[in-house]
């Protein structure tokens, strides 16, 4: 009983996260400016990694951790490789 | 898809309890992001769910796999340190290039100079819809 209840709780939470993922993506397809994307894609790096802990929690897995982990620090050094590009490449030639 | 761990019942409540929270702060976030008019309002709510969300989500991860273990794992709070650290530092970056490209190109109610501090009601009437 308190097994389906959590797994009814953990799915519950992984279509809001899905959702959250729905939404950065949609603000990647439509900011009107690039430092718009940029910010949609790490918030999507961010509801990426969360939702692969939820998968963790689900399986059982510590095999997503890992990938959980990697996520996070890649979307960052993206981030941060993204803002100097845009501070120095794009507008001053 | 419908399977979970095998938990007592205080703990399958308290990770249902961090799970459901940390998704409801994460999705609010999202929809700050998708909602907000300028790019200066739309830098705040992505951290919700970088702070509050990933800890909480984080917590029920460490009270599962401890319980499921039958010892102490604190190895998750590794990406909520992480996280915790660069997320200010990349927003902030990107923030700094967002003003910079709105000074260079002259859009904006951004300050000419970063001597004086900007106000932040003069940035309610900055960029929409442009390119």
């Amino acid at each position: 009983m308190t097994i389906s209840a959590l797994a009814i709780v953990i799915t519950l939470a992984q279509v809001m996260l899905g959702l959250a993922m729905a939404f950065a993506a949609w603000r990647i397809f439509l900011g009107p400016r690039a430092q718009d994307k940029v910010l949609g894609l790490d918030t999507l790096y961010v509801n990426t990694m969360l939702l692969l802990l939820l998968f963790g929690i689900q399986t059982g897995r510590t095999l997503y951790f890992e990938a959980a982990l990697i996520i996070a620090v890649l979307g960052s050094v993206g981030t941060i490789a993204l803002a100097k590009f845009l501070m120095r490449g794009e507008v001053i030639e | 898809m419908n399977q979970a761990p095998d938990l007592p019942l205080w703990a399958a409540i308290l990770v249902g309890l961090f799970v459901l929270g940390g998704a409801t702060f994460t999705l609010i976030g999202s929809i700050g992001l998708l909602r907000f008019k300028t790019f200066y309002e739309r830098v705040h709510p992505p951290t919700l769910g970088t702070t509050m969300g990933a800890l909480l989500i984080i917590l029920g991860s460490v009270i599962c796999y401890s319980v499921l273990q039958t010892r102490l794992l604190l190895h998750e709070f590794l990406i909520a340190g992480f996280v915790a650290l660069t997320t200010p530092v990349s927003l902030m970056l990107l923030a700094r290039a967002a003003i910079y490209r709105d000074r260079t190109m002259g859009e904006g109610d951004v300050p000419a100079h970063s001597d004086g501090s900007p106000a932040p009601e003069t940035r309610e009437a900055a960029s929409e819809a442009r390119e």
